[in-house]
């Protein structure tokens, strides 16, 4: 339990930022809102699945915010323009962003170069290209699409868990299981742990950060179609910055920057608790929303100190002793 | 088992190699019973190292045969070598200690059900392997939140568990507590037992005689010498990893200063797990050497004496002062100076001229905002370059451009600079021509003709005899023996390496 305790932590934050919004505003207290905050995280949610694998294998990802405005320009290019079907659209999207995901990664593993700078020119490379292919907002009317922004599952109250939602929980629920419970996620771990061990564990270093980096990609692919799907449209300007969203979002979720040790649920608390303030400032309605990149600010500010004191007591009340031993 | 007869489990046939012209290896030969424990000693650049290395793949060799179990082969990897049943256990435990213990023993083999861990499976098999080395913990913890010496067993646990017949164990114990190094013995008899032959590499004597039952040593590359632990008595092996004949060292003492004033003492001064207490006292004017073999203690005197580690014992008095030595800085206030024993690493920064390494540490000590002006540097830098005849007498040349005597020179002046009341020289000849040892070895009596404190480790017996007034030996990280005046010779320093008599007790009084 000792090991859950950031994530507990966040969730706390969490439950507690939603009663104090309940409180406030007795409204925040429905089904409708809850599953408006899935809705409208959606994109987010699941691109910061991918970042969290990155940052256990101590790296970083900056260009999936590029990558999913790239997705939004390709995908209402190619449906609108080219009169593609949406679905081979997807597919053909996913591919391409899985491809360039795994140059990054070998480019990071076979050049030996820092993530940093090689996700950082990824960045201004996808950016680029979705300038490249239309500087101007183009909406998206294909029949599944607006097919597929009406569908959702009706609750009660009249509250809605929408495709983009249900598409976040199932890459969440999937993230977890693949990180928590299979060979690959152990290496992920691995690799962030102890990057030079792991190769004499014999784990295919090369390998496992080419996927990585290629899980990542793959993610915000998704999550550029997801956010196509919520706004409707293809933007070379949409998603700016999502990345630094996806690392705080992380990082709030109990994930050290420095590698080898994070939640995919956690970082989904993340998610939800920057969703809970963006949420706050609009039933406020008298708030400037940049309130909410304050408002992370200092929650990052406050849990990495937490992070910090949390490991500087496991560090001094480390070293159990060889006591287990019997002799 | 008698060794004629079967194949030995693993042997090495007229192993060579050659790192860039220099001979690290030269057909060296290597036999390894299975079931036995065998000591593979020699000091620094004896080629243990490399012997390992070649035989697991990590290095090609150039030249020579590997056999395990009769059958020859040839591991290109430590991969490779893990599967044809030789593994390797490091000083640094190469697991990850972020992960549990029970994933850090089936990491890349763990048992699966449709893509997924099987996560009790493997707890239970993880329970059930350690519990084969009578190790009960909780192995869904982090690994790093156990100690060294558990790391290291489920290191080995790990290895043996990957179906390995020959275990190699690079300096396990090092960092291990007595306690710990006797648990971890435990589980070597047991591997032992079980036939599976371990190669142990150590700089600890006593631990030799303990655990192994074969002893073989490694000199300049060369095989020295191997025999059963039981025929080897330890001044022999002392004398086989030295290379040294007792009767061969008579050098040229001078009269032992009478010493001067006490400059500094040290009373139950150490470290736990670094340097067993000891009391020391340095007078000015007189030098005192640190013998003992590598890995003994020596330089972790050093350190804890210049305060680049910080002592949890004892106290020390500098000039009638009781100090805190928490840090180098502290000692550079008290008028301390410390030579380092890699030059490369911890002495020169290699791109900066002569000039500015000499006047480095001076400046240092001054502060920034009392910088030395250029006119001043280069006073200091062309004294001391007259002074120690440092070649090329040129002070903007990079100092990495000059050859090891005199980057050696350089440093030492850098030092002498700060107008020091104790000079501490870790290993001051090693790697540096003949002509220039006798230079610093000339240099060393000057200094401490005027009145200067010194310090100085050193592995050369026959040189630590000619300038020391005092000697310490040390042993296994404790001081074993203090010779002064006309006990302090080659044959006297080796009889107290290889001794069994334990260790001096720091006196109790510590204020």
């Amino acid at each position: 339990m000792k090991r859950l305790a950031p994530v507990l932590a966040t969730t706390a934050v969490f439950l507690i930022g939603y009663l104090v919004c309940t409180l406030t505003f007795p409204n925040f207290a429905s089904l409708r809102v809850a599953m408006n905050l899935l809705t409208d995280n959606a994109f987010l949610g699941i691109v910061a699945v991918g970042m969290t694998f990155v940052i256990i294998s101590g790296g970083i990802d900056l260009s999936v915010g590029s990558v999913i405005g790239f997705t939004t320009v390709f995908l209402a290019l190619v449906i609108e323009r080219a009169g593609m079907p949406p679905l081979l659209a997807f597919v053909a999207i996913l591919a391409i962003c899985a491809a360039f995901g795994a140059l990054m990664g070998s480019v990071i593993q076979y050049f030996d170069l820092p993530p940093f700078i090689v996700t950082l020119a990824g960045m201004f490379l996808a950016r680029g290209l979705s300038f490249l292919l239309s500087t101007e907002s183009i909406p998206i009317n294909a029949g599944l699409y607006s097919h597929l922004a009406d569908y959702a599952l009706r609750l009660p109250g009249g509250a809605r868990l929408t495709v983009p939602a249900m598409i976040m929980l199932a890459t969440v629920i999937g993230g977890a299981l693949l990180l928590h419970g299979t060979r690959f996620g152990a290496n992920v771990f691995a690799l962030g742990g102890a990057r030079g061990s792991a190769a004499l564990m014999g784990i295919n270093v090369g390998r496992s950060t080419v996927l990585i980096y290629m899980l990542s990609s793959l993610l915000a692919g998704l999550s550029g179609i997801v956010f196509s799907l919520y706004t409707s449209s293809g933007y070379s300007l949409s998603a700016v910055g999502v990345e630094l969203d996806a690392i705080a979002a992380a990082v709030i979720g109990g994930t050290l920057l420095s590698g080898g040790y994070g939640f995919v649920l956690g970082t989904f608390v993340g998610v939800l608790i920057q969703g809970l303030i963006q949420t706050y400032i609009s039933f406020d309605g008298s708030l400037s929303s940049w309130w909410a990149k304050i408002a992370t600010g200092l929650l990052l500010f406050a849990f990495i100190g937490f992070q910090q004191a949390t490991l500087h007591m496991a560090r001094r009340g480390r070293l159990r002793p060889a006591a287990g031993v019997a002799s | 088992m008698d060794p004629y007869e079967d194949p030995p489990l693993l042997s090495l046939r007229g192993f060579s190699k050659s790192f860039a012209g220099q001979v690290a290896l030269d057909r060296v030969d290597f036999m390894l019973e299975a079931g036995s424990i065998h000591a593979l000693l020699g000091e620094n650049g004896a080629g243990k190292s490399t012997l390992i290395k070649t035989m697991t793949g990590v290095v090609p060799r150039d030249a020579g045969t590997l056999c395990l179990g009769g059958v020859e082969i040839a591991p290109r990897s430590a991969a490779e070598a893990t599967r044809a049943g030789i593994a390797t256990v490091y000083q640094e435990v190469n697991l990850a200690p972020n992960l549990s213990v029970a994933q850090n023993l089936f990491l890349g083999r763990q048992p699966t059900r449709f893509g997924f861990v099987r996560e009790r499976e493997m707890r239970r098999r993880a329970r059930a392997l350690l519990a084969e080395f009578d190790i009960d913990i909780d192995i869904a913890a982090p690994l790093g939140s156990y100690s060294v010496a558990i790391q290291h067993i489920v290191a080995i646990a790990r290895a043996v568990d990957l179906s390995a017949r020959v275990l190699i164990l690079d300096e396990p114990t090092a960092s291990l507590d007595a306690h710990e190094v006797e648990v971890l013995f435990g589980v070597m008899r047991k591997l032992a037992a079980r036939g599976i032959g371990i190669v142990f590499v150590t700089h600890f004597l006593d631990q030799v005689y303990a655990v192994c039952d074969r002893i073989t040593v490694l000199r300049n590359g060369r095989l020295a010498g191997a025999a059963s632990a039981g025929e080897l008595p330890r001044l022999d092996l002392v004398r086989l990893m030295l290379g040294r004949e007792l009767s061969a060292a008579t050098a040229v003492r001078t009269p032992a200063a009478a010493g001067g004033d006490v400059l500094a003492t040290f009373a139950g001064f150490g470290k736990a797990g670094y340097v067993a207490p000891f009391d020391l006292t340095l007078r000015a004017g007189q030098v005192i050497g640190l013998a003992g073999l590598l890995g003994s203690g020596r330089t972790e005197t050093a350190r804890l004496v210049f305060g680049a580690e910080r002592a949890d014992s004892g106290a020390a008095v500098v000039a009638g002062r009781t100090v805190e030595l928490s840090s180098p800085r502290a000692a550079l206030d008290l008028g301390f100076g410390y030579c380092p024993e890699e030059r490369k690493t911890d002495g020169i920064v290699a791109e900066l001229t002569v000039r500015e390494n000499i006047v480095l540490a001076l400046q240092a000590r001054r502060g920034v905002f009392n910088p030395l002006s250029r006119r001043e540097q280069d006073e200091i830098a062309a004294r001391f370059i007259r002074l120690l005849d440092i070649r090329p007498p040129d002070p903007e040349r990079p100092i990495g451009l000059l050859s090891g005597g005199n980057q050696q020179k350089a440093l030492l002046a850098r030092w002498l600079a700060t107008g020091p009341r104790l000079l501490i020289l870790d290993e001051p000849t090693r790697g540096i021509d003949v002509g220039a040892h006798a230079e610093i070895i000339a240099l060393i009596r000057r200094l401490c003709a005027e009145g200067m404190a010194l310090l100085v480790v050193s592995s050369e017996l026959e040189e630590i005899v000619t300038y020391a007034d005092e000697v310490v030996v040390l042993r296994d990280r404790a001081h074993v023996a203090r010779l002064s005046g006309e006990a302090v010779e080659v044959s006297a320093i080796l009889a107290a390496i290889a001794a069994e008599s334990p260790a001096l007790r720091a006196s109790e009084a510590a204020e």
